[in-house]
């Protein structure tokens, strides 16, 4: 029981971070009709900037302060110079030019830092782990994870649904052209959606450093998952990404922890381990088929 | 610096020696990517034994060609191609995957060119699919599982926890592991390749409560379980082994505390006590200002076998059957101490448990345990040369 517990921990741990990279590429995705493929890049350009301040100040929060506005930054600067001008051009534009970045950003990672892959651990004050119930022992850093990912769904859901900017947000995903008309300046405002989802995506990376090897193409494992919750969730939809991140995050984690023991009961063992770790990995792609069948544009979709 | 100068020193010395027509060797190997730096310790260590006799190998002026496999089995095919047909290389080597390995090495030793594996070295080519031309310098793929296998029952562990990736490669090494192993088996996990958070598994293995945990994930896959492994507080309580992969230095770098005290299988390791390895261990050092890693000694020693057979046949490669019983028996000082070729031309070969431990210059290994002596991979009975 107790491990079913923790499993659901460790999944909820995994939906949060999937959320905050897909909150920033819904939004893209959603408002701006642009695929994005180097999302992934912002989560590296974060990571590997936490590393890198992390290791020369000795101080992690210095490091996610320094991460969070190098990935905003290098992602409105994508934006100005390459996505601008791909906004009226067919998806299958977009997806070449923003699959280039990708190489583009891997390769730049490996000039500026090399190929080693980069040193980063829990901060002091995170590192060990509590006994949440009695036999439950959790690493701290998770859980600070997970808290940091709620909180960042509230400011943005506040965001969203309070303030001026979260108004116009909202209104240029439903009709851009009624709303440059209104006056609102939309290239502005395109950009600045581009460097909040990048933002979110350097904040993702420079949390999971500490819990994964920061290297060159790290983004990329992690961009699949995104945009199975995305598609899930519904396309442009900020409630549907975080429905989506922690759907994924716990089946993927469930059907990995639990299917091997299910399978046991039926099977012999060498046959059970290895159809478990087939089905576990396809988990996620059989659920995203499922709710395509059932809601063909995902659970929340924003254009409904 | 140093770097640039050996380089300009080389070109000129190749320049300079293109009138006596020296030996081609074409080198492919894994450049590029993230595990980039594989091939790259191999080129190092390769060229390393080259400039050490400045230009030559036993003497004999060659040229040592390089390119890039990306790690794409096609990409391999075309270089060998390239090689073979274009320049006339007799000699290839390099190659750092078994995928890789799998879709070139086959269709060049068939057409009579000599492949020397520096890395390499899967089931198939050991076994039935053995070839004359084909020779493996570092050990058979499954070698550092089978050491840690003996070591964790002799070390008294009643039952384990087994993890790898889910491809060939993965129940390669744990078949590996548990063809030595005598114990319980508490669960043997295969989770998907390249999978980057373990926590699902690792809180399976706490659970299982099993005395030790044999795993064996190449590059950041292994990085990111024994960060996650420590995190999760296990590494004080259930002890973990792996094979050599996860723990060169360039890897131990950035696990950093998380490894310390890990036991891992090897065949070699910088402090092996033996005259060529206290060279090799120096001299690379001064060459390239980092540690060699075990990728490093395994291409220098291969261009050391190269050189001590070229050496017996005065660089004549007319008649390559000469050649090939003069690698075979391997008549060079190679960094590992003892070093012969078994009936499949595989090594046979003392096979170590190391543990990682923390020096000045870094995280690195410290021999503790020659587990197997002139050990013989298993697939060397159903070879028929």
């Amino acid at each position: 029981m107790l491990l079913v517990v923790e499993q659901f921990l460790n999944g909820l741990q995994l939906g949060i971070t999937l959320f905050l990279m897909s909150a920033g590429l819904t939004l893209v995705f959603g408002i701006m009709q642009v695929i994005n493929l180097a999302h992934g890049s912002f989560y590296m350009i974060g990571a590997y900037v936490c590393a890198t301040v992390t290791a020369a100040t000795g101080s992690f929060l210095l490091g996610l302060l320094a991460a969070l506005p190098a990935a905003a930054l290098c992602g409105m600067v994508v934006e100005f110079i390459v996505l601008r001008r791909l906004y009226k051009r067919e998806h299958l534009d977009q997806v070449l030019a923003t699959f280039g970045l990708i190489m583009f950003f891997n390769e730049l990672t490996r000039i500026i830092w090399g190929r080693q892959p980069l040193y980063l651990d829990v901060p002091v004050w995170l590192s060990g782990s509590v006994e949440l119930l009695p036999g439950l022992i959790y690493p701290v850093y998770r859980l600070a994870v997970i808290c940091v990912g709620l909180g960042v769904a509230l400011l943005l859901w506040l965001m969203f649904a309070k303030t001026r900017l979260g108004m116009q947000i909202r209104a240029g995903a439903s009709n851009r052209d009624m709303v440059a008309a209104l006056g609102v300046n939309i290239k502005l405002l395109y950009t600045l959606v581009f460097g909040i989802g990048t933002l979110l995506a350097g904040l993702a990376g420079s949390m999971a450093g500490p819990i994964l090897a920061v290297e060159s193409g790290m983004g990329e494992s992690i961009l699949i998952l995104t945009f199975v919750v995305i598609v899930i969730g519904g396309i442009g939809s900020i409630r549907g990404a975080v429905a989506g991140a922690l759907l994924v995050g716990l089946v993927d984690t469930l059907g990995r922890a639990f299917l091997p023991t299910l399978f046991r009961l039926a099977f012999d063992s060498a046959t059970a381990d290895a159809a478990a770790a087939s089905l576990a990995s396809m988990a996620i792609y059989i659920l995203m088929a499922a709710i395509l069948v059932w809601k063909p544009k995902g659970l929340f979709p924003a254009h409904s | 610096m140093k770097k640039i100068v050996m380089t300009a020193f080389f070109l000129l010395i190749t320049t300079q020696l293109c009138a006596a027509e020296p030996v081609k060797i074409g080198m492919i190997t894994t450049l590029s990517t993230k595990a980039g730096y594989l091939g790259e310790d191999i080129r190092d260590g390769f060229t390393l034994a080259i400039a050490l006799e400045e230009g030559r190998l036993g003497g004999i002026p060659v040229e040592l060609m390089v390119e890039d496999d990306g790690r794409k089995p096609e990409k391999g095919k075309q270089i060998a191609e390239r090689y073979i047909k274009k320049d006339k290389a007799k000699i290839l080597t390099g190659i750092v995957f078994s995928n890789v390995a799998m879709a070139v090495v086959p269709k060049v030793v068939r057409e009579g060119t000599v492949y020397l594996s520096t890395n390499a070295a899967p089931s198939k080519l050991a076994g039935k699919g053995c070839n004359p031309n084909y020779f493996s310098v570092s050990y058979q793929n499954d070698n550092l599982d089978e050491v840690v296998g003996q070591y964790v029952t002799e070390a008294g562990h009643k039952s384990v926890y087994l993890i790898a990736p889910n491809y060939p490669a993965g129940k390669d090494h744990l078949a590996g592991f548990k063809r030595y192993y005598k114990g319980e088996i508490k669960g043997e996990v295969y989770t998907k390749l390249g999978q980057s958070d373990y926590a699902a598994e690792i809180a399976a293995l706490r659970a299982a409560k099993p005395e030790a945990v044999f795993f064996f994930l190449p590059g950041g896959m292994g990085i990111n379980f024994l960060k996650q492994y420590a995190q999760a507080g296990l590494n004080k309580e259930i002890p973990v082994y792996g094979p050599a992969f996860s723990f060169d230095e360039r890897i131990l770098k950035a696990v950093g505390p998380a490894a310390m005290g890990v036991k891992n299988g090897s065949q070699w390791t910088h402090d092996l006590d033996n005259p060529a390895n206290v060279q090799f261990v120096k001299a690379y050092q001064e060459a390239y200002g980092r540690m060699p890693t075990l990728y490093a000694a395994q291409g220098y020693d291969t261009a050391r076998l190269i050189g001590s057979a070229l050496k017996a046949v005065n660089g004549e490669l007319g008649d390559l059957s000469l050649f090939k019983a003069a690698l075979k028996k391997a008549d060079f000082e190679s960094v590992r101490g003892n070093f012969s070729f078994g009936s499949n031309q595989h090594p046979v070969q003392d096979v170590y448990i190391r543990e990682v431990i923390k020096t000045e210059g870094g995280y690195t290994n410290k021999t503790v345990k020659k587990v197997f002596m002139d050990h013989v991979d298993a697939y060397a009975s159903e070879c028929t040369m």
